[in-house]
């Protein structure tokens, strides 16, 4: 008697959930798809157009690749992409339209006294090229690199911009930004990377071919280590109604503070 | 009266469902964790999985050895036993029989309160005291390592090792001792040749809860050992079976090989703590049986 009771129990739950989730569901859904260095943008800009609109936005972390082959065939709305289309990809019919950008702040100990890097400088550094910062004018010690764990938006901006995929000599990979700024801030022969909103005043940022990172120098790019976070479409066919009002929402100037807060500098 | 006993048996039986939550939690986790588990196993090859010394997830060529964490885990735990269990022992026989008892209201309150600090907190404490430490005492480069961690674990598992000691020689009965110091043993020889001996099982069971947590341990390790893939060495930068779970899991994609291997991992990890458990239980089974 006992048992049959909770099993009715039971399914009411089981009813009453489904039914629930059916309600959410009965708008379209948009579908994106790629970058996950994007996620955090992406992220928060669903949040805020879901609590707007109640139009659900799904988010398929899968690399930049794997999105913009995903919107070519079809298979999503909006594909994600933290680099620029290559011409054989525009070429194919797809259109890209920038987000937002990236910018990478490269940090020392404020003890150290180099001030400036060559890029180039900075990958043979961290490929263990240059080991000691005797070799770029500093005191002498051995480089210690801290960087980000696998995966992370950041060290995979890092590493493609300076060139030094899967050859990074890491002495330590951290989870998170606030670790890397910490654990700079402790080492005097430490250099590290994070996004630029996140650096603090407890480690110096160095400047890169003579640029100091900042919002403006990131926008008329002239600062080296940063990448757009790309929007790709297809080019043939129109957005369905709620990936168009999605589209609309985040290029537009509303969605700018959404987009700083999340750590990325917004174009317009 | 049947009233009565209806009553008696409907407690009963929520006294049963409740009890069976904890067996199935247990269930559904060993199930879930096999179940996911298995796949990157099966692609990856058990003997490279186990035995292969590279990890790199993410490379363009990925490689998914996890000897390095195994070994990590191992050392790490096995350096935390080292350092951690001659401190906890001694202090808790000094709680147990030779402490006064404001000393040992004082210094039981400050095991407490050791117990109750979070793992994060020693985590932090550990990157901003003890890493530079490390660093310019023994002059490297870093001083996030392998050496950082077992520090940090050998803290860490010292309240239950006291604990559950002092626990055990609290309970040795009084008549052993007194036998003893009535034949002429001074009191330590009585505490070393009839208390120890007499609490064993439960000693034994404070150093495999010591293994339990040390093994088990991800955030503080994660904040002192630097993470990097590398054969363990005392100095280098470690990465532990639990902290590789951790540090990759949040940019894992769902079905990806790699998310797959961290599940492995985890199951790894899992099989190990039974083992731990196994070796706890026959133990003290054989132990009684004496």
């Amino acid at each position: 008697m006992k048992m049959k009771k909770n099993i009715c129990l039971f399914a009411a739950v089981l009813l009453l959930i489904s039914a629930l989730t059916g309600c959410q569901k009965s708008q379209q859904a948009v579908a994106t798809d790629g970058s996950t260095s994007m996620s955090k943008v992406i992220g928060a800009l669903s949040e805020t157009f879901e609590s707007d609109t109640g139009i659900t936005v799904t988010y398929n972390a899968t690399g930049s690749g794997a999105g913009i082959q995903a919107v070519e065939e079809g298979r999503c709305d909006i594909g994600l992409s933290s680099r620029s289309l290559k011409d054989e990809e525009k070429a194919k019919g797809l259109n890209e339209t920038v987000l937002a950008l990236d910018g990478i702040a490269v940090i020392v100990n404020p003890q150290n006294k180099v001030d400036g890097l060559t890029l180039e400088d900075v990958s043979k550094i961290y490929t263990g090229e240059i080991k000691n910062w005797k070799e770029l004018g500093g005191e002498d010690g051995e480089i210690v690199l801290i960087g980000r764990e696998a995966g992370s938006g950041t060290r995979d901006g890092f590493e493609s911009v300076t060139d030094t995929e899967d050859k990074c000599k890491y002495r330590q990979e951290l989870t998170s930004t606030g670790d890397v700024i910490t654990t700079v801030a402790g080492n005097p022969n430490a250099i590290g990377y994070a996004s630029i909103s996140a650096v603090k005043d407890s480690v110096k940022v160095i400047d890169i071919d003579g640029v100091l990172p900042s919002e403006e120098t990131v926008k008329d790019g002239s600062y080296a280590i940063q990448r757009p976070f790309v929007l790709v479409t297809r080019e043939k066919e129109d957005l369905s109604d709620s990936a168009q009002k999605f589209f609309d929402y985040i290029t537009g100037k509303d969605a700018n503070q959404v987009i700083k807060d999340a750590g990325a500098i917004p174009v317009k | 009266m049947k009233k009565k006993r209806l009553f008696e048996s409907a407690v009963q039986g929520i006294f049963l469902l409740l009890g069976l939550i904890t067996v199935g939690c247990v269930l559904i986790i060993s199930v879930y964790l096999i179940v996911s588990g298995i796949p990157a196993i099966k692609e990856i090859g058990l003997f490279d999985f186990l035995f292969g010394r590279e990890w790199q997830s993410t490379s363009s060529n990925p490689k998914f050895g996890i000897l390095p964490f195994i070994l990590t885990s191992v050392y790490g735990t096995a350096g935390a036993i080292v350092i951690g269990v001659p401190i906890g022992f001694f202090t808790a026989v000094y709680l147990s029989k030779l402490a006064g008892k404001r000393i040992r209201a004082a210094i039981e309150t400050a095991v407490n309160l050791l117990a109750g600090i979070p793992s994060v907190v020693y985590g932090l404490v550990g990157m901003l005291v003890l890493v530079p430490g490390i660093r310019s005492l023994f002059n490297i480069p870093d001083g996030a390592s392998l050496l950082a961690a077992i520090i940090v674990l050998a803290v860490m598992i010292l309240p239950s090792i006291i604990k559950v000691s002092v626990t055990a020689l609290d309970s040795v009965p009084k008549e052993y001792e007194d036998a003893s110091l009535a034949l002429g043993a001074t009191p330590v020889e009585t505490y070393f040749k009839i208390s120890v001996p007499a609490a064993k099982s439960g000693i034994a069971a404070s150093v495999v809860l010591g293994v339990g947590r040390a093994i088990g341990e991800a955030m503080a390790v994660m904040m002192v050992a630097g993470n990097v893939a590398n054969m363990p060495s005392i100095f280098q930068s470690v990465r532990f079976l639990t902290t590789a779970v951790a540090s990759e899991m949040a940019y894992s994609s769902p079905g990806s090989l790699q998310r797959n291997a961290l599940f492995s991992i985890a199951l790894v990890l899992f099989l190990f703590i039974m083992l731990i458990n196994a070796a706890l239980n026959f133990f003290l089974k054989r132990e009684k049986g004496k």
